[in-house]
């Protein structure tokens, strides 16, 4: 059995939907649909995030999102982001819901524009409250296991912490609580931002998460596309590196080649 | 101007034709009812019945689809 093939093995559920890629990826940002098309066809992935924003009423005969990747064979995952109180987001959604005719659906709830950093009460709130209206809601939130709890226990279907500011691609600054939050979550657990370059996609499959959400690290680098298949082989290799169970490590040398024989 | 409707889309304000359905406006900007969600007075109008549901003077209508974003 070799590399790809325990790939092509692997996949994971979210809300009874199972999916092979563990690479969400973003919709926002590139220069144009077809980069945007070429970047997920290059990453792999089976479900995107979009955002739900007023049609241009001055001019309606624009290209649509929806006219490059077509939603009935990447899903589409519409996100709450710019966000600030638990009613925008779950206005936005039932929105969402309309348009699409979906219920998996990506709730972020924002504190402030600086950091972006998620309002976890806000958030449990609409979570709470998109649950009872049969949303299925995967969430962004801050790397708090405890927050994280109350999410799962709230109807969240994942949990979604940072890794570090959205759109900062810094990589991941909270393994350790990643990892924890990966130990005791009883749903699926994936880093949703932070991520810069394709180590920082590994390091977080290496620690266990399902998968990772990313957009910014793609559509802004030089070569999206290409760093769209890079960060395909990255969360592949760290998921893969994950199953196989790394080396315990020493704090000093030792040898791999035999000492018997030595001449 | 007994036979025309004040009402507002996506914040702007416009003028309608008196007895015609959310569809039909829908059509009337240009869109495809079928991409488009649309609230009225800050409740979903059902894709289903955007062509029973009359528009009346006043309403405030918020029209969206998805666009790109992460």
């Amino acid at each position: 059995m070799n590399a790809i093939t325990q790939i092509q093995d692997d996949s994971w559920t979210v809300a009874g939907r199972t999916f092979r890629s563990r690479l969400i990826v973003g919709t926002g940002k590139y220069k144009s649909f077809e980069q945007n098309a070429a970047a997920v066809e290059a990453s792999g992935a089976e479900l995107v995030t979009v955002a739900v924003r007023r049609v241009n009423i001055a001019d309606p005969n624009q290209p649509m999102l929806t006219d490059f990747i077509d939603p009935k064979k990447i899903v589409y995952l519409p996100n709450t982001a710019g966000c600030f109180t638990a009613e925008d987001a779950i206005r936005t959604l039932r929105l969402a819901r309309e348009a699409g005719g979906w219920t998996l659906v990506k709730l972020e709830v924002l504190g402030e524009a600086k950091t972006l950093y998620p309002d976890m009460l806000e958030t449990l709130r609409a979570c709470e409250i998109l649950s009872k209206e049969g949303f299925e809601p995967m969430v962004y939130c801050a790397d708090d296991p405890i927050a994280a709890k109350r999410l799962e226990n709230a109807g969240a279907v994942a949990i979604m912490p940072l890794g570090a500011p959205i759109g900062s691609g810094l990589g991941l600054q909270n393994e350790v609580m990643i990892r924890i939050m990966v130990e005791n979550s009883a749903v699926p657990v994936l880093v949703d931002a932070g991520v810069g370059t394709a180590s920082d996609a590994a390091v977080a499959m290496e620690l266990g998460c399902d998968g990772v959400l990313m957009n910014t690290a793609i559509a802004e680098a030089k070569d999206p596309i290409m760093m769209a298949g890079a960060m395909r082989m990255a969360v592949e290799s760290g998921r893969l590196a994950y199953r196989a169970g790394r080396m315990g490590k020493r704090r000093y040398a030792d040898p791999s080649s035999p000492l018997a024989g030595l001449i | 101007m007994e036979d025309t409707l004040s009402i507002s889309v996506n914040g702007q304000h416009r003028r309608v034709a008196a007895g015609i359905s959310v569809a039909d406006l829908a059509l009337e900007l240009g869109l495809e009812p079928t991409r488009v969600a649309v609230e009225r007075n800050l409740e979903i109008v059902a894709r289903s019945t955007l062509g029973d549901v009359k528009v009346e003077d006043g309403d405030d209508y918020e029209i969206v689809t998805f666009v790109g974003g992460g």
